[in-house]
């Protein structure tokens, strides 16, 4: 047996509602020799999941594996019975699941889920089960393996999680796992650690790995090769730095530059400020906003805060960026700032006006001029309502037009982002999640607003369909003059569009800066964490990053008491006794960025060019 | 007025087509349900009181059939009646409570916690008491009606609507086109009217029609007892009551009726259970 998979002309059906089949997976073959890692690319539905499942023999509900040959370490999948399957799937391949918050049951200690696989096919007793689990966690270097797994699940976080679940795969000694977009969910940061532990318990057990992702430099970093799929098919495939680096077919070439998202060009323009001779006017002004829950104490503040202390602005027809990991209160920003959650102190300014900290005080002009673009469209979308309906509403609400001209008018928005008239009598089940986002932007801009916050438009969209909306954003915003603010986890999309960047880290902004200067320069230690994490197209990157960071690693300490800096347990420049007590001052950098931190400006970190070359 | 009434036809039609299979073919049994209630004793050959033969619990023939009962009344005639009485009756008990659960559950939603609290405690009270308890109590103390029949029915069911439309509703609340709207400054009204209802139908529907099967079965147990739809009024438990002495010559007399009512209860039942993938 010269391959741990391989896989001939694999064909999958689905069902459609009608009865009829359509394609799902068309005449797909590949292999991967023992000890690989195998990366299977491609946009959402492009059916890289549907295959990774039929190594298991195994067809999600409504689908059929309709023909091929699926051989997985010397054993015909496609053969097998239901019980040879179940002894198959576990001991011989194992999964792990893009979101392993749902896959864990919150009702029982993590050690008992880890060890199940193992004792339902009996390769072990109990005892050495759970002894090999602590070997595992140490592997996956999880905090406290001996007794990390007498936890629940909601007390862990998300990448933690992840590795648990990795954990679980590998109980049984598999000799293939499939890992189904396990950091799709992660944090840039958390994503270096997680990525790292699957591939030293990989390399190091000698097992075959299969890595379905949309993210190409995950891909140079963990896999062998990669296929490339796009529409059920196999579009091309081969050595992955090859793949990265020759792409051969137009649509690999596309993904490739979809990751390469260019710079937004201008930036702050200081000789255009200062040639008008005005400092640049801003539009919304957040100062010293505080949110949170929980009881409230003598000077109205909550015990607990999403948002401790804010101090903002957006200059006219700009873009901020805010950045920062899951959890560090950017919706919040973006909810407190519409009214939609009341901040319990400090003030929202739009245009020197003072707004309502509820929306529902705020006047229709003042609702009108601040419009929200947020997450999730499949959420944001009324499923009952057709587009047209969607758009008409806003108008009337807002400018009173109704009949002919209100449909002109929301065909016009159609227009503006380049979605076809068609579109107009849907509804938003029927359409991309691509299309679903140009409409709720065309129902944003619906009410001429001045400023528009975009919450997070791109995490749920493919590289290639994201980059087209970030395109259509810059666009609108230059031709219309709006400003926005755009929250994003993602650093790519960050420089795309924005011209100014603030940093959020635990409710606090820990760092302001403009967005041509998030590259070099001094910058705060959690931005250049940050910025150092962002994954790059180049083989051999996370072993750099990790040299480094092991270099550097700093023993763990308790988290900020008080009013310490928000990033004291991370931090490997902490000045001890100092950062944990006392609030970081705000400094003033050179190139008008402003910096949350005890440091000196000299012993700031800086980065060049050279050590973090998204830009390349 | 033609008009209007295609319009009606042609927007109850587009209505049907955008729910799942499951509430539509549930939507179309009970319409046939409908018809027979209505047009079915139109077209009775014999009043339901009418003694027509001399011959009791008599089986299927020409003349009758689907045989006489226990006082050689014809059984078809009478059958078509008691199907009006059941359908009707369970029908407007139906609405009653589902009317009811829906309007507090979704009002609920939108108003302060406190009359949130109250409403719950309330209808987690009359949950707590079992139903045909409940009807016995209300039936011994008001005496055997029809309005009070489905006054009580309406009042035994109201609980469950209220907690499914409430939970709906809570849950579609929390939607992001919610927010969007009230961040446009949206009123109470139409949000609940026009941004969450619409996404409740399919679901309620499902609702109601469980409802429905579960007044069809509690009416028929009351009326079986002797405490539901008394006589001269007929429906599908009493008519299984007054037969049941029939059930030693297995006449059809009284197992026509118990038929009907399965068919009613468990084909609404699968219909509306279908809608699971
Ligand atoms: N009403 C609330 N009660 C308790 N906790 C809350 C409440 N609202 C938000 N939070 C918490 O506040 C924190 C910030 O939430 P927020 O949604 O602003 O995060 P985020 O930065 O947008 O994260 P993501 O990138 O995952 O969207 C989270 O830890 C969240 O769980
Ligand atoms: S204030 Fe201290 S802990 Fe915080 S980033 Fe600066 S040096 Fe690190
Ligand atoms: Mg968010």
């Amino acid at each position: 047996m010269t391959h741990m998979i391989s896989v001939r002309g694999l064909h999958v059906v689905g069902r459609r509602g009608d009865g009829g089949e359509v394609p799902i997976v068309r005449d797909v073959s590949l292999e991967a020799r023992r000890g690989e890692v195998l990366a299977l690319v491609g946009e959402s539905g492009s059916g890289k999941t549907t295959i990774a499942l039929a190594l298991m023999g195994y067809a999600r509900a409504g689908c059929r594996i309709s023909g091929g040959a699926i051989a997985v370490a010397g054993h015909r999948v496609d053969q097998m019975d239901a019980g040879e399957l179940r002894s198959f799937r576990g001991r011989t391949i194992s999964y792990v699941a893009q979101n392993a918050g749902s896959a864990f049951n919150p009702a029982l200690t993590l050690h008992q889920q880890v060890i199940e696989p193992a004792l339902a096919h009996w390769v072990l007793p109990r005892r050495d089960a759970e002894r090999r689990a602590i070997e595992l966690f140490r592997a996956m270097a999880l905090p406290h393996p001996e007794t990390i797994g007498a936890r629940y699940p909601h007390q862990l976080s998300g990448g933690q999680l992840q590795r648990l679940m990795a954990a679980m795969a590998l109980i049984t000694e598999p000799e293939v796992v499939v890992f189904d977009e396990p950091t799709t969910a992660l944090d840039v940061t958390t994503q270096i650690e997680v990525l790292e532990a699957f591939r030293t318990v990989l390399v190091h057990r000698g097992i075959t790995g299969i890595y379905v992702t949309h993210d190409l430099a995950v891909v140079a970093q963990v896999a062998d090769r990669a296929v490339v799929l796009r529409h059920g098919a196999v579009c091309e495939s081969g050595d992955t730095p090859e793949v990265l680096a020759r792409p051969r077919t137009p649509y690999t070439r596309e993904l490739v530059a979809a990751c390469h998202l260019p710079v937004r060009p201008k930036g702050l323009d200081p000789a255009v400020d200062a040639a008008s001779g005005t400092a640049p006017e801003p539009v919304l002004t957040l100062s010293d906003i505080v949110v949170g829950y929980g009881r409230v104490d003598a000077n109205g503040l909550p015990a607990h805060r999403i948002l401790d202390g804010i101090d903002l602005s957006v200059t006219r027809g700009r873009t901020l960026g805010i950045i920062g990991e899951s959890g560090c209160g950017k919706s919040t920003l973006a909810r407190a700032s519409a009214g939609l959650q009341p901040p319990a102190a400090g003030t929202v300014r739009f245009r020197g006006e003072t707004l309502a900290g509820r929306v529902a005080r705020r006047t229709p002009e003042q609702r009108r001029r601040v419009q929200i673009v947020a997450q999730n469209a499949d959420l944001v979308l009324n499923p009952a309502w057709t587009v047209g309906a969607i758009l008409e509403r806003v108008l009337r609400f807002f400018h009173n037009l109704r009949g002919a001209v209100a449909r002109a008018e929301a065909l016009r928005l159609l227009d503006i982002v380049q979605l076809p008239h068609a579109v107009f009598d849907r509804r938003p089940p029927e359409l991309s999640g691509g299309q679903k986002q140009r409409v709720n932007f065309a129902r944003a801009l619906a009410a001429r607003p001045e400023l528009v916050l975009c919450d997070e438009i791109t995490a749920a969209l493919d590289p290639v369909v994201a980059a087209a909306i970030l395109t259509l954003m810059s666009d609108l915003q230059e031709t219309l003059g709006l400003s926005c603010i755009f929250i994003t986890h993602d650093l790519h999309a960050l420089r795309a569009v924005c011209d100014r960047v603030a940093v959020l880290l635990g409710g606090h902004v820990v760092e302001q800066c403009d967005a041509a200067a998030l590259m070099r320069g001094a910058h705060h230690p959690y931005t250049r964490l940050l910025v150092s994490s962002v994954p790059e197209m180049r083989p051999g990157w996370l072993d750099e990053v990790v040299a480094q960071r092991s270099a550097a690693a700093a023993p763990f300490v308790p988290t900020a008491v008080g009013e310490g800096c928000p990033f004291v347990s991370r931090c490997v420049t902490r000045i001890a006794g100092v950062c944990e007590r006392v609030r970081p001052p705000v400094v003033a950098t050179a190139d008008g960025g402003r910096i949350a931190c005890h440091l000196p400006p000299g012993d700031l970190p800086v980065l060049a060019p050279g050590n973090s070359t998204i830009d390349a | 007025m033609g008009m209007s009434l295609a319009g009606a036809a042609r927007r109850g039609a587009a209505f049907a087509a955008r729910l799942a299979p499951g509430p539509r073919r549930a939507l179309a049994l009970l319409a046939f349900w409908f018809v027979i209630a209505i047009v079915g004793p139109l077209l009775a050959p014999h009043a339901p009181g009418e003694i027509v033969d001399r011959d009791v619990f008599a089986g299927f023939s020409a003349r009758h059939w689907l045989g006489t009962d226990y006082l050689g009344r014809d059984l078809g005639s009478r059958l078509l009646w008691a199907v009006r009485y059941t359908v009707l009756i369970c029908t407007l008990s139906t609405l009653l409570s589902c009317g009811f659960g829906i309007m507090l559950g979704i009002a609920a939603t939108a108003m302060s916690v406190w009359v949130e609290r109250v409403l719950g405690r309330l209808m987690d009270g009359l949950l707590s008491i079992p139903s045909l308890l409940f009807a016995l109590l209300v039936i011994a103390a008001a005496g055997e009606s029809v309005p009070a029949l489905i006054l009580t029915m309406g009042v035994i069911y109201m609980p469950g609507s209220y907690r499914t439309s409430r939970a709906l509703a809570l849950r579609i609340a929390q939607a992001d086109y919610v927010m969007a709207a009230l961040a446009r400054g949206e009123g109470r009204i139409f949000v609940i009217l026009r941004e969450i209802l619409p996404n409740m139908t399919g679901p309620l529907l499902s609702d109601i029609g469980l409802r429905f099967v579960y007044a069809v079965l509690l009416l028929s147990n009351l009326s079986f007892l002797g405490l539901g739809v008394q006589p001269p009024l007929v429906d599908l438990g009493s008519l299984v009551r007054e037969n049941v002495l029939g059930m030693v010559y297995g006449a059809p007399a009284v197992v026509v009726p118990t038929i009907v009512l399965a068919l009613l209860t468990v084909g609404l039942n699968f219909a509306l259970d279908r809608q699971r993938p």
